[in-house]
Parts: structure tokens; sequence; C-alpha cells
């Protein structure tokens, strides 16, 4: 009886005395830290706030300045610099569609079987891989102007020597964006379990009966993802296409061998942008809300395609 | 029979290993072929303008009789819009990544970070004409305090309306790399540094922030090489007057925007014009390589601690 009578009191002292001092203790923080910490917090979310505005600000500005001149004249009409209300992009949209196309085509095969031989061909350990790798990750980072140069030496004159067409600017965009595509894939592959290739090659299939029906079909999503977002850079990139012939004033429908030239979405505005007239201005920036409507949705739908079927093993 | 062997010799298999490993061989032949292109025409150009000119002399002046080729002017036109952009985004895109990775709650941070990727998505030609009609005259110009360093007002062109924009630009690469880098710190780490009674700041930046450093400086460093290579937003932003000055309100002439303005249209192949253009390019070219280098290693060091 005195035992257990004299334990409850005891507990209790015991649990008001951590109390004490923890209390104690938590008063003892000096302010100065209590004030820095929500002052650094603040400074995190002022960072985080200022470029959310810039995003909001170009936006808004692209909206504010353009959508008077958004009508179905601008996908349906050529440019013409007499008359600025009728002009139009319906050669710079065929012509960028073109270019596209010709990316995917080049770009998915070449994308997808130079991943597939880093991640499962490739020796890591001999230098000439390793030379690929550092090579492809090099390539992500180099400006897309000497993407031009590349292309104007060595496509449209040099070696190849086909012109300013439009397939040339097809495989200029097409070289810039394949390091995107394959670093992408790699990612996806990467990300399949190595019990899967095993179980597979247990089970009698060869290598590429392994990747062909397990590993590829698992990391489809990922490659998908990581080609969606590489076209949509390759559909926004201008610098590269001013070298390689993208002329800018062109009438008619871009055919992706005429030598007569060509046209893309981004050189288009660039070149209305150029001009100093309110009209072209505004032109300008109704053409950039088309591209930033096609792009964010884009982006979106690879973002969603990530998360949607992001695998976890 | 001693050893397991295949029952054919699978041809189809080498032959699609041979298939594959020529498209990543095609990846070095790319740079090869920059290289090539590169090179060529840059030897051409010295063998007229003598390389002491062309590396020392602060005149770039191709137009003028007898032409300068100092390619010093373009390239601190360059680092100056480089400089101030970083000086933006720097900042901007550590605290962003410290907000997305040390204090932002789960859904918040699943929603930012995909919106601040598609601030990375959008073409640079819209960034260069936002920076040219809002940055310019809406922030520069309507806080710049008065004649200071010369004056912001009546410029149509400055380095630093550009800057802003290459800065927005890169915002995002800096956050959404340096927060992967934080978020791989292990927890114990944190939870070490809470025990001893640290608080949340204190625990983000001297514990999480030097863990990450490697992982950190490498996205600061991509983002420098991506600031010196573009080139769409200085030139619509950055104006055309080649001029050595570090001064963000000068209008400035840069590597990338001298190139495109000269190699547009059809400019005769061997012209001192067209070959000015592969020596800038090659300038470019090494000067972006070497960053992307660094980068790529120190991603690999950061990589090999924690993975």
């Amino acid at each position: 009886m005195r035992g257990s009578e004299a334990a409850v009191p005891r507990s209790r002292l015991a649990v008001a005395g951590a109390r004490a001092t923890t209390l104690a203790m938590l008063r003892q923080q000096p302010r100065g830290d209590v004030i820095r910490n929500a002052a650094f917090a603040a400074m995190l979310l002022l960072a985080v706030l200022i470029a959310l505005a810039g995003l909001l600000a170009l936006l808004i500005q692209a909206f504010a300045k353009g959508a008077s001149a958004l009508s179905p004249d601008l996908f349906t009409n050529p440019p013409s610099t007499a008359f600025p209300d009728k002009a139009g992009f319906r050669p710079a949209i065929i012509g960028s569609l073109e270019l596209i196309a010709g990316v995917v085509v080049f770009v998915v095969p070449v994308g997808i079987g130079a991943a597939l031989y880093l991640e499962e061909y490739a020796d890591s350990s001999r230098w000439w891989n390793r030379l690929i790798e550092l090579n492809v990750q090099n390539l992500a980072a180099v400006p897309s102007i000497i993407y031009g140069i590349l292309g104007l030496a060595f496509i449209v004159r040099g070696p190849l020597d086909l012109g300013f067409i439009l397939a040339a600017g097809s495989m200029t965009l097409a070289l810039l964006v394949l390091p995107m595509v394959i670093i992408a894939s790699r990612e996806a592959i990467r990300a399949v379990p190595d019990s899967i290739r095993q179980g597979s090659l247990a089970l009698g299939a060869t290598k590429w009966q392994t990747i062909r029906a397990q590993v590829l079909p698992a990391s489809i999503p990922g490659i998908a993802t990581g080609v969606i977002l590489a076209v949509s850079r390759a559909l926004g990139e201008t610098a590269p296409l001013l070298l390689v012939g993208a002329t800018v004033f062109v009438t008619f429908d871009p055919t992706p061998f005429s030598p007569d030239g060509y046209s893309a979405m981004p050189v288009q505005i660039f070149n209305y942008a150029l001009r100093p007239q309110e009209e072209f201005q505004t032109l300008a920036f109704a053409g950039i809300i088309v591209m930033l409507v096609v792009l964010l949705a884009m982006n979106s739908f690879a973002i969603w395609l990530r998360n949607r079927y992001e695998q976890r093993w | 029979m001693s050893r397991l062997e295949a029952q054919s010799p699978r041809y189809g298999e080498k032959a699609i290993h041979g298939l594959l490993a020529v498209c990543g061989i095609l990846s070095v032949l790319t740079t090869t072929a920059i290289v090539i292109s590169l090179i060529g025409p840059t030897i051409g150009f010295f063998k007229i303008v003598p390389a002491s000119e062309f590396f020392f002399s602060f005149d770039w002046t191709p137009q003028f009789e007898p032409p300068g080729f100092g390619v010093l002017a373009i390239v601190i036109g360059t680092l100056n819009v480089t400089l101030w952009a970083m000086l933006f985004a720097i900042p901007i895109g550590l605290g962003a990544a410290i907000y997305l990775s040390e204090y932002a709650p789960p859904r918040v941070r699943k929603t930012l970070k995909p919106v601040l990727e598609v601030l990375a998505g959008i073409p640079t030609v819209a960034i260069g004409l936002f920076a040219l009609t809002f940055l310019l005259p809406h922030l520069i110009q309507a806080l710049w305090p008065g004649g200071f360093l010369g004056g912001a007002d009546g410029k149509p062109f400055m380095a630093l309306a550009a800057s802003l924009g290459i800065g927005l630009m890169v915002v995002p690469i800096i956050a959404s790399l340096s927060d992967d880098a934080m978020t791989a710190v292990p927890r114990g780490l944190r939870e070490g540094a809470y025990a001893l009674g640290a608080t949340k700041a204190r625990v983000a930046t001297g514990v999480v922030f030097p863990a990450a450093l490697s992982g950190i400086v490498a996205s600061i460093v991509l983002a420098i090489s991506r600031a010196v290579g573009e080139t769409m937003i200085v030139v619509i932003a950055g104006g055309s007057n080649p001029h050595a000055t570090f001064n963000p309100v000068e209008s400035i002439q840069a590597m990338t925007s001298y190139i495109a303005v000269t190699a547009t249209g059809d400019i005769p192949t061997g012209s001192i014009d067209y070959k000015s253009v592969f020596a800038v390019g090659t300038v470019l070219f090494f000067m972006t390589l070497v960053m992307n280098v660094i980068s790529i290693r120190l991603v690999r060091r950061f990589r090999e601690v924690y993975d």
C-alpha cells in the first residue's frame, strides 16, 4: 500500500520535472533563433513567389497583348507585310508540324536504341562506353546555336549538302534533342528491376526477347515522357533554325524537300516581333499564345503520364 | 556436353547488339561532326586574322574597314549578361530548392515542382519578347535609381533585360536539380541534427545544404552553361553593340547573338564573316564544354556518395 501510494506522486513529480525542464530549455532558445527561423522561411517563400510571379507575368502579358489577334485567320492565313490584320501563321504552323514529324521519326528509334545499348549491353568499365556516356551528357548541354552551326556546315552545306530545305532543319533539331531522349530513356530502363530480367532469362528467353517483352513495355511510360519533353523543346527552338535557313518570309505551304525554303512557328514569331508596328507585335504575341497553349498541353500530358504510370517495383 | 551452349549461333541477337551500338556511336559522331565543322573554318579564320588580335583585343567591329576581330568584346558581353542573370537566379533558385525539399508539404511540392518546370519549357523567343516589352520598361526602367551607372531611361535594349529573362529561364534548372540533390541527403543526417537541438533553418543551411553541395554546384554550373549559350533572349533584348563592359544598363552583344545575327541568311561560304561565325562558335563550344564536364563530374561524385 505505502509503496504504490508513494509511486504515484513520485512519477507525477518526475513528469512535472521533465516538463519544467523542457519548457525552461525552450524558453532558453534565444529569441534571435526563433526570429531567424521565421525570417529564413519567409525568404524561401519569397524566392518561390518571385519565380511564380515571373511565370504569371509572362502568361498574362502574352494574353493581354495577343488576345485581340486570336482568330481562325491566324491558323489559315499566310503572313503578310501589307495587311497585318489579315496575316497569319499557316506556313509556319505547317512547317513546324513537318519539322517535328521528322524529329520524331529519327529520334525515337535512335534514342531508344542508344539508351538500350548503354543500359543493357554496354560494359561500363570499358573506356569507349564511358566516352559515349560522357559524350551524351555533354551533348545535352551544348548550346542550341552550336547545333545550328553544325547544321549549316554539315547538313546544309559540307558533306551532306542538302541545301536550305526543311529536312535539313528537321535533322538539326533531331540531333539537338537526341541526348534528351537518350538520357530520359536510360532512366526509364534503369528503373526496371534486375529480377525481371533474370526471371525472363531463367525461363530461356534470349537477351533481345527479354528486352522486347519485359524491359521495353515496362519502361514505355518513362520513355514516352522523355520523347514528349524533347519534342516540345524542338518545337520551341528558334536559334538553330535561323542558321539552317528557316527563311522568314514564306507565304506558301512548305514541303520537306522543296528548295523554296520553309518557316517555323518560333521563327515567324521572331520575325513579327522585330517589326516596329504595333499590329505585328500583337501578331507575335498571338503566336506566342498559340505556342504556349500547345507546349503547356504537351508538358502537362508528359508530367501526367509520368505520375500516372510511374511503377513502384 | 560439359558446357551449356545455345542451339543456334543466334545471329539475330548479334545483329541487334550491333545495331544498338551504332545508335550509341551516332552520338559520338555528332560531337565529332560539331568539332570538325567548327575547326575547318576556324583555321581558315586564323590564317587571315592573327590569334593575338582575336584573343587580346577589345575591338569587335567586323563591318568596319579595316575590320576588328577582338573577341573579348563579345565574350565580355556574354559574361555581363551571365553575371547578372546568375545574381538573380542563384538566390531565387536555391531558395525555391530549399523550400521544396525542406519546408514544402508533400502536396505543395508535388504541384509546385511541375509548375516550375513549365517555366523551363517556355520557348526562349517568348521569354525574350517578355524581357524586351515587359521587364525592360515596367520593371527595370521603372525601378532603376535615376542616373546610376549612366541611367536606364530611354534605352531600347540592355544587358540587364536579357539577364533577367535568362535568370527566369534558369531558375527551374537550379531549383529542380538542387532539390533533387537535397532530397537525396539521407534522413538520418537531418534527424541527428534535430536531436542535437538544431532549428529547422540550421538543419537546412548547416547540414542538408553542405551535404548536397556538389549536386548544388553542379546545377549552378549547368545553369551558367545554359546562360552562356542562350541565344534568342540576348538577340531580342540585349542589343547588338559589341562593347566590353559589365555595366548592366548598357546595350551589349553576346557571342551567341553575333552568330545568330551574322549567319542568318545566305552569307557566302568563304567570306571572313562566315569564318568569324565559326571562330566565335569554337570559343563558345569550348567554354560550355568545360562547364558541362565540371558539372557532370560533380553530379557523378555526388551520386557516388549517397547512392
